[in-house]
């Protein structure tokens, strides 16, 4: 009964895990960041789960409520929403980082970006070398 | 109150307000001139900050005016004004460095962006060192955190292989983050407060009820060290910092290697002694045994894997996983000389690693390139440049006469006393090692023959060099004379144990 009862944050901790094997199995970058966004997420759940009280409800108060009013904890809701626009902004940046890599290289592939650099840095050794002589000539 | 009584939010506000104001800056030299008189009077402020902390103890400011532990506390108690003087200073310099490194490599109609975002990530590291509340925390990371990975990225115009190491940064540096706001949660959902001075209370309490540790806590304190853990780039989750160093503009790699590791580890210090508490017991074997083979393995891993690198700035980012290394095996034995050997190395490492740094950028700058092969004879061709990176070399080695000495043999004295000779072995021996990969440099920039290729590179100019000279010189100076920086990192670390009791 007691495992039911806390059944929202084994919800919370399905959808985490869930997006933490995403950011770790998916090569695809977009997937790797939507799995960061799902893994977040379930973060936002742990947070609201904990501010329920039982029988508690919105914690508004006005004129005509009752002094004796079970109230829901409405601290760590504000405290996620402050979460919510954190993980917002990561997405954006992920996301305009993952545009100019697609631009650069012409993939999104993990392992085909890592093949590339390993590639660049072993066949033409001396290239960084005779860049920076370009530019000091330049 | 008094002008001084606020000094803890203008340190904040004073970046802060001329980060968002940066961006009107327009083009030219006017972004860089704002960025340094915006970081030059941060600098003043937390001089001052010091100077009052030192005399009359720990200040606190209520935000909004919101008594603590409702509203959001600021406290600045000696190790937060260390590392506040620190992290100003440090930026200070290092703006009045970055001109010419990032006019070549940032385009010329984005460089008040870029301050912005420079001014930003300050902030937010102040903002981390500064803010007593365990959630205001997460956010000021995260505004530092943000800001960092679009900086790692804008490296793109030299090398595109920034693009990666940013992205790579940002989804291990988001996890590391998330892992620290679900311990916050726990730690929330455990005692009802954020306070850090009042949840190290109520832990007390709760441990003295319930006669032990409760799951909650023990589950908190497992995300929080892990989360902070992958920030700090501690061994074996420090697999972006390579990549972020190397890749990302010069002047960015320096502030980066300077401050935001450090603060990292002002975090870890920060849970670990003012919210769990020295005496909670989470720093007893078996966890503080797994915290210190991270240590060991950061040290020697770290040293070794430097030796073989081929780009100076890698290999200056690999021993900055070493060093990382010495600061946490302070730590992780709860002695008081070795805490405030791991403070010093703070500072210290700060200095000749920011120094270093430099170094790296005034080379990339001139040369285009830090690779170790084009650097063939460079001591003749820059002596000033190449002399800095020597005497930096051997502060990471801790020769006697530099300030990487000092905290060694704080650090090594304490590990001694306390019984763990064989961290102190591994201390010697990442010592030898640095002594090796410092040596290797040496050999190629002094002894051989100079690159035909850069026949016409010349020394740095004064206004590179100055900035170089005063990190390098610094380190050089409180080798010498370690009075004063002992002492204050003696009192910060007896406060950070005295609170455990």
């Amino acid at each position: 009964m007691e495992l039911l009862g806390t059944y929202n944050y084994w919800v919370y901790v399905v959808i985490m895990m869930i997006g933490f094997y995403a950011v770790i199995a998916r090569h695809n970058l977009v997937k790797k960041v939507i799995g960061l966004g799902i893994f977040q997420t379930g973060i936002f759940l742990l947070y609201i789960s904990m501010g329920v009280v039982r029988g508690g409800s919105a914690p508004v108060r006005g004129p005509g409520t009752p002094p004796d009013t079970l109230f829901a904890n409405p601290l760590p809701h504000v405290l996620i929403l402050t979460a919510i626009v954190v993980s917002l902004s990561t997405m954006a940046v992920a996301l305009a980082i993952i545009v100019n890599i697609q631009r650069r290289y012409g993939t999104i592939e993990a392992d085909e970006i890592h093949r590339m650099d390993r590639e660049e840095a072993e066949a033409p050794a001396p290239s960084p070398v005779s860049a920076g002589a370009e530019e000091v000539a330049g | 109150m008094s002008f001084a009584d606020h000094l803890p939010l203008l340190v904040l506000l004073v970046p802060l307000l001329g980060g968002v104001l940066s961006v009107f800056t327009g083009g030219g030299r006017v972004p860089w001139l704002w960025a340094c008189s915006v970081t030059l009077l941060t600098f003043l402020g937390a001089l001052e900050l010091l100077s009052i902390v030192t005399t009359a103890g720990t200040r606190t400011y209520a935000l909004g005016d919101w008594p603590a532990p409702w509203g959001i506390e600021l406290v600045v108690d000696t190790l937060s004004a260390i590392v506040i003087t620190l992290v100003s200073g440090i930026a200070t310099v290092v703006t009045f460095f970055a001109r010419r490194n990032v006019e070549k490599d940032i385009p010329a109609d984005r460089l008040n962006f870029f301050y912005s975002l420079w001014l930003l990530a300050i902030t937010g590291l102040l903002g981390i060192t500064a803010t007593g509340d365990a959630f205001n925390l997460y956010v000021l990371l995260e505004i530092s955190s943000l800001t960092i990975y679009a900086l790692v990225a804008m490296g793109k115009e030299t090398d595109r292989r920034a693009l990666p190491a940013a992205i790579n940064y940002l989804v291990m540096g988001s996890i590391g983050a998330s892992f620290l706001l679900i311990g916050v949660g726990y730690l929330y959902m455990a005692t009802g407060t954020l306070n850090m001075a009042d949840l190290h209370e109520t832990l007390t309490l709760m441990r003295e009820a319930e006669g032990g540790f409760n799951r909650t806590v023990l589950t908190s304190f497992a995300f929080i060290t892990v989360g902070l853990g992958l920030k700090m780039a501690l061994f074996p989750l420090h697999t972006w910092m390579p990549n972020a160093y190397t890749y990302a503009p010069a002047a960015v790699s320096a502030l980066l290697a300077a401050t935001a590791t450090k603060v990292g580890i002002y975090m870890a210090f920060r849970f670990t002694f003012t919210v769990f508490g020295s005496d909670f017991g989470f720093l007893q074997p078996p966890n503080s045994t797994v915290l210190m083979a991270c240590a060991c393995g950061a040290v020697l891993f770290g040293s070794y894997v430097a030796i073989r690198q081929r780009s100076l700035a890698r290999l200056l980012a690999y021993s900055s996983v070493a060093q990382i290394g010495y600061i946490v095996l302070g730590l992780s034995v709860l002695q008081t000389d070795a805490v405030t050997g791991s403070i010093l190395h703070i500072v210290n490492h700060a200095l000749m690693k920011g120094g270093l740094f430099l170094v790296v950028g005034v080379v990339a700058w001139r040369l285009g390139s830090s690779d170790l092969s084009a650097l063939g004879g460079l001591g003749r061709r820059m002596p000033l440049t190449s002399a800095a990176f020597v005497v930096g070399g051997l502060g990471l080695i801790g020769v006697p006469g530099t300030a990487g000495f000092v905290s060694k043999w704080y650090l090594l004295s304490g590990l001694l006393s306390s019984g763990h000779w064989p961290l102190a072995v591994t201390v010697l021996i990442g010592s030898v090692l640095a002594g090796i990969y410092v040596w290797r440099v040496v050999e190629i920039i002094y002894f051989r023959p100079p690159d035909p290729r850069h026949a016409e590179v010349s020394e740095g100019p004064v206004t590179m060099l100055l900035p170089v000279w005063i990190l390098i010189g610094l380190s050089l100076w409180f080798g010498v004379h370690s009075a004063g920086p002992v002492a204050l990192a003696g009192e910060a670390a007896r406060t950070l144990l005295g609170q455990g009791g």
